[in-house]
């Protein structure tokens, strides 16, 4: 199977990759994992106190389509609301990285951790 | 001989998790022998196929249980449950914490003073959960009513993320030696 320019893209230079503290009470974090294929992914974001994503850092252990769809959200999310970011669609990820069929089930992990981020965050407040 | 056996009688022991591995394995070897193909040069087309189709079946058979993870997996398809191609499930966040720290020691591992040792504990580790995963399978598989099935599921799909990561380390150890 080949990967898309965009993934290997976001695969070779992934972009904010990284780790925040988590008992900032202005930092969500979000833990996802697929059992499918034992992938496991950590997204964090920080909030500002407008409600405003100002910065997300992500680590992802897995393959280079979960990599790529955790790295272009991270991108996406900054600046957004939370309410901006909550409704972040896993197909418009997949649509972005042209991800193939099978694996369309790494960008739904990517949509599970930032509202899973979110969650997080919320129940800080 | 009948492939529409389950690979448990297929390969003659009884479904459940703990099986005889050294009678599976001496099954095995005889089922390969009745099969080999020299033993169908002169047999009709038909025959050949089916002898291919049959070592085929065999092979998957012994491949899924062998492994404690594709046994365990097998045993809850027989039930109707599939643990193996499920797109989302939520898993247990403590547990997925640990996953995120086990494999952060895995990475940061080669960069230690003795990668060597870093990979023999944690090796130890993921082999001890692994072992524990398996009983509780067992014992839940054994109850075998719904709830007991979806605990026993709940087991084999942190066993994924688990034997993943016990591969991962000996590749890891594989690349040191290199």
């Amino acid at each position: 199977m080949a990967y898309s320019e965009e993934v290997i893209d976001h695969y070779e230079n992934p972009r904010n990759v990284g780790k925040m503290d988590d008992n900032d009470a202005n930092v969500g974090t979000g833990m996802v994992g697929a059992p499918a294929c034992g992938d496991v992914m950590r997204l964090q974001i920080k909030v500002s106190d407008e409600g405003v994503i100002e910065d997300a850092k992500f680590k992802t252990y897995g393959c280079g389509s979960a990599i790529a769809s955790s790295s272009l959200i991270t991108e996406w999310v900054k600046g957004m609301s939370l309410d901006e970011a909550a409704n972040l669609k896993n197909t418009e990820i997949a649509e972005e990285l042209a991800l193939p069929p099978v694996k369309i089930h790494c960008s739904v992990l990517a949509e599970d951790a930032i509202k899973a981020a979110i969650d997080d965050y919320k129940k800080k407040q | 001989m009948d492939i529409q056996q389950n690979y448990f009688a297929f390969l003659g022991v009884s479904e459940a998790f703990d099986i005889d591995l050294s009678y599976v394995s001496e099954r095995y070897r005889d089922l390969q022998k009745q099969l080999h193909p020299d033993k169908f040069a002169h047999a009709s087309d038909r025959e050949q196929r089916m002898a291919v189709q049959y070592t085929a079946y065999l092979n998957e058979a012994m491949a899924t249980l062998k492994s404690p993870l594709l046994r365990a997996q097998y045993l809850l398809t027989l039930k109707g449950i599939d643990t193996h191609s499920e797109a989302s499930v939520s898993i247990d966040p403590a547990f997925l914490f640990e996953q995120m720290e086990l494999r952060e020691t895995l990475e940061s591992a080669k960069a230690s003073d003795d990668p060597f040792d870093v990979l023999e504990s944690l090796s130890d580790r993921v082999e001890v959960q692994l072992r524990t995963l398996e009983s509780a399978f067992k014992s839940a598989y054994a109850r075998g009513d719904d709830t007991s099935l979806e605990d026993a599921a709940a087991a084999v799909r942190k066993m994924q993320f688990l034997t993943k990561l016990s591969s991962e380390i000996a590749q890891a150890e594989h690349d040191l030696d290199g």
